[in-house]
C-alpha cells in the first residue's frame, strides 16, 4: 500500500481529495454489498455504465469544444458486434466477456474513417455530422440482415443466480469507469490535454503554435469512441439484447451531454457527478411516471441548469466554496517587477495546482479577484 | 548583412479588393525592420500571407534560401517564424503557464522553466497561474509577446505591438525588443506609432493600397514625397505627435 | 422505367419545396442568431397539430387556417427566443444554445404526447386525396398548393429581407454583429422577431407536411435530421443554397426510392458527408463562415 506521501506527490492530489476520492471508491466497491437488492444494483450498474460515458464524451467534446451528438454511434456499435461475434462465433457462458476488448476495438475503428470526415470542418457543423451519422447508423441497424433488422440481436444466455445476477456487472462497470475517469484525469493534465484545450480556445492560433489540430482531436476522438464502445458491450450483455432504437437512442447522446454540462464541462469529475445525478433520476421516472413526462423533465431540468449554472455545478460550486473562504484577502498579489519577484519554485509548485480539474473554476474566482485590484497596475 | 525574410511580388486579393499587389520587401538578419501605412494599406494580410494564414494569389516567400510560401501556419512556425495579431489572441480558458506551455511544446525538458523565464522577462510572471481570461488587455499583449518568444523564433512579426496600451508599456516594450535585437533576434514590427518605429526600427518600408512605396532608414522615409502622399497628404511629424498623445491617455 | 423516374424527379422538386420553406426559416435562425435551432423539427410537428386541432374543432380549411396557427407559431418562436436563448452567454454560447433548443424540443414533444398521445394523425381536406392529371403525371393538388404557398412565402421573405428597413438590419446582423450594433439596430429585437419569423415558418411547413405524411410526437426527429442536412449541404446562413440543396436532396431520395426505398434515406445522409469531403462549407456557405 503506498504511503500517503508518495500517493500525493505522484499524482498531485493532496489531502482532502485523495481523503476524498479513497472513501468514494470504498464506497463503490461496498454498495452491492451494502445494498444487495436488485433493483438498487440496477440503478447502479446503469449509473456507472454513463458514469464510463459521459466521461468519456467529456475528454473528446468537452474538452476540445467539438460537440458530438453522435456518440450513441459508438456504443449501439459495440453492442451490435458483440452480438454478432457471439451469433457467429458461437460463444457461450462466461467466455461472451473475453470478446470485451472486440467492442472497444470496433468503437476505435469506426471512430476513425468518422473522426477523418467530421473533424475536418468547424464546430457547426460537426455537430451536425454527428447527428447524420448517428442516423445512417441507426438505418443501417435497421436495415441489414446480419444486424437482425428491427428484432435486433440476443446476447448468449448467462445461468447466474437472479438475485446476485447484477452483481458482476455492477463491477465490470466500474471498472470501467473508473477506467474512463482515470483517463480523463491522465489526458487532462497532460500536454495532449492542454493542446486539445487551446484547441477549443482558438484552434486556428494553436495550429500556428504547432499543435497538430488534427492528430490530437482524431485522437481523442478515437479514445472516445474505444471507450464507448466497451461500454456499449457490457450494457449488451446486462439487458441481453439490442435493437435498432436502444442501441442507437436518439435520446442516448442529449442524456450524455446533459449530464456532462451538468457537472461541468472540461472538468474531469463533472461528468461523474452530472452522471450520478440524472442517470438514477432519468431510471426513476421512466419507471414510475409514464415515459413523456420524464422527457418534459428533463428537458426542464437541462433549461433551469443552462440558465442558473451556465458553467456546471462543479466549476460553479468550487467558485462559491472559494468565495467564501477567500474573503475578504487578496488572492493573488499584483504583478511584481522582475527584480523585486519572489523566488520561482513555489509558482510552480502552484502552477501545477492550476491544471487540476476543478480548478477553472477556482482560478476564475482567485483571479476574479486579483485582476480587478491589481487590473489598474497595468 | 545577409537577408533573413524576403517576399517578392505577392499579390493578394479579396473577391474584388486588391489588398497587396506586387509586394515585395527584404528583411535583413539582426535587424529590427519597421512596416508602415496607412489604414487598408495591406499590412496584416502580409503578414497573414508570410505566416500561412492567407494565401498568395501569385509571388514568392522566402526565409533566408527557402521558398516558404502558402505553406501552414504550424510548419512556418516551426521554420523558426513567430508571429503576433493585432487583436490579440490568447487562450481565455487555459492559464497563463499552460498559454506558454503550448508554444513551447517542442522543448519539453525545461518547458516550464523556459516559460516562467519568458514570463518575468515581460513582467507578469506573478500571473501565471491564472486564467488568461483575467488578464488585462496590456497583460495580454505581453503574454503573447511571451509565448511567441518561448519558442525561440529567429524571426518574430509583430502586429501593432503598441496599439492600444500606455506610453510606460509601450516603452516596455521597446526595451524588451531591443534587449532581444541585441542578442540577434530579427524583428518585422507592423506599427502606426511613428515615434515607436522610428526610435526602434533600422528600416522602414511604407506601403500603401497594397504596393511598397518606399523603404529605408526611418529618417529618410520620414521626408519621402510618396509617404507623405500615401497618408493622405497628412504630413508625417503631426500623425506622430497625434499618435503620441493618443497614447498617453489610452485606457485599457 | 422513364416515366416513374420523371413522376419521381417532379415529385422531389415539389416536396422539395416544402422541405425548403422549412430550411429556408432554420438557416435563417442560423445567419442572424448563430444558433442551429434543433426545436424546429418538433415546432413543424407543433404547426401540424395545431391545424390539426383547428381543422377537427373549428372546421376550418387547412390554408385558412394558417392566418391563426402562422402568428401563433411566430408569438411562440419570440417567446422562445427571449426566454431561454437571449440569457446565454459566455464562449460556450454555441453548445449551450444548441443544448436549450434540444431541450425544448423535447418539453415540446412531451408536451404534445400528453394532449394528443402517440397515435399517428394526418390532416384531410379535398385537395390531399385527389391529384390533377397533366402531361401524363399525377400532381396531388396538396403538393401544387404547398409549393405555390412555398413560393409566395419565400419570395415574402425575400422582399422583406432585401425591400424593408427591417430586412437592412437583419442582413447586416448577419454580416457582422458588432458592426450593427454601431450602427444603432437593436440586435435583441432583431434576433427575436427572427426567431419567430423563423418558427412561423415551420407553421405553414407543418401543415403542408401534416397533409403529406402521418405524423406522430416522435416524427421530429426524422425532420430535423432532414432539415439539418439540408442547410449545411446548402451553406448554413445561405436562403438560396436551402432552397438549392432542399429541391436536390428530396429530388435524390424520391429517385433513389424508386429503387431501394429503405435505403432512399441513407442516400439523404451519404449525399450530405460526399459533398462536405469536397466542399466543407456546403454549395453556397460562406468561406469562413464565423469566428469560433
Amino acid at each position: 500500500m503506498a504511503s500517503p506521501k508518495i500517493l500525493s506527490r505522484f499524482s498531485g492530489l493532496t489531502g482532502l481529495r485523495l481523503a476524498g476520492i479513497v472513501v468514494l471508491l470504498a464506497g463503490a466497491l461496498a454498495f452491492p454489498v451494502l445494498f444487495p437488492n436488485p433493483v438498487l444494483t440496477n440503478y447502479g450498474v446503469f449509473a456507472l455504465i454513463f458514469v464510463a460515458v459521459a466521461s468519456a464524451w467529456n475528454f473528446f467534446s468537452g474538452f476540445s469544444g467539438y460537440i458530438s451528438l453522435g456518440n450513441a454511434v459508438f456504443f449501439g456499435s459495440g453492442a451490435y458486434a458483440l452480438g454478432i461475434a457471439a451469433r457467429d462465433w458461437h460463444v457461450t457462458g462466461i467466455g461472451v466477456f473475453a470478446l470485451l476488448p472486440l467492442s472497444a476495438a470496433v468503437g476505435a475503428l469506426i471512430a476513425v474513417p468518422f473522426g477523418l470526415i467530421a473533424l475536418r470542418v468547424r464546430r457547426h457543423t460537426f455537430i451536425v455530422i454527428t447527428i447524420a451519422v448517428f442516423f445512417i447508423f441507426q438505418l443501417m441497424a435497421y436495415n441489414f440482415s446480419f444486424t437482425g433488422g428491427t428484432t435486433g440481436l440476443d446476447a448468449p444466455f448467462l445461468p447466474w443466480a437472479a438475485q446476485t445476477y447484477n452483481n458482476p456487472f455492477y463491477y465490470i462497470a466500474l471498472g470501467c469507469a473508473v477506467g474512463a475517469i482515470v483517463l480523463s484525469w491522465l489526458i487532462r493534465r497532460s500536454r495532449f490535454g492542454l493542446q486539445l484545450r487551446a484547441i477549443r480556445d482558438d484552434e486556428d492560433r494553436a495550429r500556428g503554435l504547432g499543435v497538430r489540430a488534427m492528430r490530437v482531436k482524431l485522437s481523442a476522438f478515437v479514445l472516445s469512441g474505444a471507450v464507448t464502445g466497451l461500454v456499449g458491450g457490457v450494457w449488451f450483455f446486462y439487458l441481453t439484447q439490442v435493437q435498432p432504437p436502444s442501441g442507437f437512442d436518439p435520446l442516448f447522446d442529449l442524456s450524455v451531454v446533459l449530464m456532462a454540462f451538468l457537472g461541468g464541462l472540461g472538468t474531469v469529475s463533472g461528468p461523474v457527478l452530472g452522471a450520478l445525478i440524472i442517470e438514477p433520476g432519468q431510471l426513476y421516472l421512466t419507471a414510475n411516471t409514464n415515459g413523456y413526462i420524464s422527457e418534459i423533465l428533463l428537458g426542464s431540468l437541462f433549461l433551469v441548469a443552462v440558465l442558473l449554472m451556465p458553467r456546471g455545478i462543479i466549476p460553479t460550486g468550487g467558485e462559491y466554496i472559494r468565495r467564501l473562504t477567500t474573503r475578504g484577502r487578496a488572492a493573488i498579489p499584483a504583478a511584481v517587477p522582475a527584480s523585486q519577484r519572489a523566488p520561482a519554485s513555489p509558482g510552480l509548485r502552484s502552477d501545477e495546482g492550476a491544471t487540476r480539474e476543478g480548478d477553472a473554476g477556482e482560478g476564475e474566482g482567485e483571479a476574479g479577484g486579483a485582476r480587478r485590484q491589481a487590473g489598474k497596475a497595468l | 548583412m545577409s537577408v533573413l525574410l524576403r517576399t517578392e511580388g505577392v499579390h493578394k486579393s479579396y473577391g474584388g479588393v486588391r489588398a497587396l499587389d506586387t509586394c515585395t520587401i527584404e528583411v535583413g538578419e539582426g535587424t529590427v525592420a519597421g512596416l508602415i501605412g496607412p489604414n487598408g494599406s495591406g499590412k496584416t494580410t502580409l503578414f497573414n500571407v508570410i505566416t500561412g494564414y492567407a494565401k498568395a494569389d501569385a509571388g514568392q516567400v522566402y526565409l533566408a534560401d527557402r521558398r516558404i510560401t502558402n505553406i501552414a501556419p504550424d510548419k512556418v512556425f516551426a521554420l523558426g517564424i513567430g508571429r503576433t495579431f493585432q487583436l490579440t489572441r490568447i487562450f481565455p480558458s487555459l492559464t497563463v503557464m499552460e498559454n506558454m506551455l503550448v508554444a513551447s511544446q517542442h522543448s519539453r525538458s525545461g518547458a516550464r522553466k523556459r516559460a516562467m523565464e519568458q514570463l518575468e522577462f515581460v513582467g507578469i510572471a506573478g500571473y501565471h497561474a491564472s486564467l488568461a481570461g483575467t488578464l488585462s488587455y496590456g497583460q495580454r499583449k505581453l503574454l503573447e509577446l511571451a509565448y511567441v518568444l518561448v519558442a525561440d523564433p529567429t524571426i518574430v512579426l509583430l502586429d501593432e505591438p503598441a496599439g492600444g496600451v500606455n506610453l510606460s508599456l509601450v516603452n516596455q516594450i521597446a526595451a524588451r525588443i531591443r534587449e532581444l535585437n541585441a542578442a540577434g533576434k530579427t524583428f518585422l514590427i507592423v506599427e502606426h506609432n511613428m515615434e515607436f518605429v522610428m526610435g526602434l526600427c533600422h528600416q522602414v518600408t511604407v506601403l500603401d493600397s497594397g504596393t511598397v512605396v518606399a523603404t529605408g532608414p526611418p529618417d529618410i522615409v520620414r521626408t519621402d514625397r510618396r509617404v507623405l502622399d500615401a497618408y493622405l497628404g497628412e504630413d508625417i511629424e503631426e500623425a506622430e505627435e497625434d499618435s503620441g498623445e493618443a497614447d498617453d491617455g489610452a485606457s485599457q | 422505367m422513364a416515366r416513374e423516374i420523371y413522376q419521381a424527379i417532379v415529385d422531389g422538386i415539389l416536396v422539395g419545396g416544402v422541405y425548403a420553406l422549412m430550411a429556408v426559416g432554420l438557416t435563417l435562425i442560423f445567419g442572424v442568431l448563430d444558433i442551429i435551432n434543433i426545436a424546429q423539427g418538433v415546432m413543424v410537428i407543433l404547426g401540424a397539430y395545431l391545424s390539426y386541432e383547428l381543422a377537427a374543432r373549428l372546421n376550418l380549411d387547412l390554408f385558412l387556417g394558417l392566418l391563426i396557427t402562422v402568428p401563433a407559431m411566430f408569438v411562440i418562436g419570440v417567446v422562445i427566443q427571449w426566454a431561454f436563448i437571449r440569457p446565454l452567454r459566455g464562449r460556450e454560447r454555441t453548445s449551450m444554445t444548441l443544448l436549450v433548443s434540444y431541450a425544448v424540443a423535447l418539453i415540446i414533444e412531451g408536451i404534445l404526447y400528453q394532449t394528443f398521445g402517440a397515435d399517428d394523425r394526418q390532416l384531410s381536406a379535398w385537395y390531399v386525396t385527389s391529384s390533377v392529371h397533366v402531361f401524363g403525371f399525377y400532381l396531388p393538388y396538396i403538393y401544387l398548393f404547398g409549393f405555390a404557398l412555398a413560393v409566395v412565402l419565400v419570395a415574402a421573405l425575400y422582399v422583406l429581407l432585401y425591400r424593408t428597413g427591417f430586412g437592412r438590419s437583419v442582413r447586416a446582423t448577419m454580416q457582422d454583429e458588432t458592426a450593427a450594433r454601431l450602427v444603432g439596430i437593436n440586435i435583441s429585437r432583431v434576433a427575436a422577431i427572427t426567431f419567430g419569423i423563423g418558427v412561423a415558418v415551420t407553421a405553414a411547413g407543418g401543415m403542408v407536411y401534416g397533409a403529406t405524411n402521418s405524423f406522430n410526437p416522435n416524427s421530429g426527429y426524422d425532420l430535423i435530421s432532414r432539415l439539418l442536412a439540408i442547410i449545411i449541404l446548402g451553406g448554413l446562413g445561405s436562403i438560396g443554397g436551402a432552397l438549392v440543396a432542399s429541391v436536390f436532396m428530396i429530388t435524390l431520395e424520391s429517385v433513389v426510392d424508386i429503387w431501394q426505398p429503405e435505403w432512399a434515406i441513407v442516400v439523404f445522409y451519404a449525399a450530405l458527408v460526399l459533398v462536405l469531403l469536397i466542399r466543407p462549407t456546403g454549395f453556397f456557405g460562406r468561406k469562413a463562415i464565423r469566428a469560433q
